[in-house]
């Protein structure tokens, strides 16, 4: 397991390749990566991602601990950035490996939900018009109901 | 005690961390507390229900006691991934 918190870019296709290198016992791999999305109707200049040092880390370590546990991950990895992105920019990854299909996607899947409502970030989008934090919606919080 | 302040937070009220001598016993009198000094505070803390809290950096609620507790963090909800 792998829990890394950067403020510089990470290189997905070398992270997935030295990922899946991982075990031999493992059959199934499975990545996710969060971009910064840039929206048709109002151009973003830049997401800003602020943080709690060291809680972050901590929670990171917690939630990719109990992924691991839950799904019987073989290795599992995240990668999270902070502070000044640009549309198109790679937020962060996770990686899970398992023997079987399912556990990676649900391990993938678990991570994203915890991370996005339960790891301490805040985004702020940057535009033309000013500077908004991003708001938490409703539905990150009911994702962390299903598992 | 050490109070941290993230995001909206933070900018409302001005300062990303201070030192507060409270004797507050749980995270809702430290809240009451610190309203009652300054109006950017109480403008801060007017809605909880827009606030989440971690003490000692660990997700809490609003009555978690604050007996021994040496950092407590107020921030809106989180938007990590």
């Amino acid at each position: 397991m792998r829990v890394v918190l950067q403020e510089a870019p990470f290189d997905l296709g070398a992270e997935s390749a030295a990922f899946a290198r991982g075990g031999r016992d493992m059959g199934a791999i499975v990545t996710f990566t969060g971009v910064v999305r840039d929206f048709p109707d109002r151009s973003l200049e830049a997401m800003e991602i602020e943080h709690y040092p060291g809680m972050t880390e901590a929670a990171m370590t917690g939630i990719a601990q109990e992924a691991t546990a839950r799904f019987s991950l073989g290795d599992a990895l995240v990668i999270h950035r902070y502070g000044r992105l640009r549309p198109g920019e790679m937020i962060m990854m996770v990686a899970t490996a398992a023997a079987h299909r399912q556990d990676a996607f649900d391990g993938a899947a678990f991570l994203m939900d915890f991370l996005k409502s339960r790891a301490p970030f805040w985004k702020r989008e940057i535009t033309a018009d000013g500077a908004e934090w991003v708001a938490a919606r409703e539905t990150d919080e009911d994702a962390l109901a299903r598992w | 005690m050490n109070v941290l302040y993230f995001a909206w937070v933070r900018e409302r009220i001005g300062v990303p961390r201070e030192d507060v001598e409270t004797s507050a016993e749980t995270v809702r009198d430290l809240v009451a507390e610190l309203a009652g000094r300054e109006e950017r505070y109480a403008l801060a803390f007017s809605d909880l229900d827009a606030l989440r809290v971690a003490v000692d950096q660990e997700l809490a609620d609003f009555d978690a006691p604050l007996v021994g507790v040496r950092e407590v963090a107020f921030f809106p909800p989180m938007t990590g991934g």
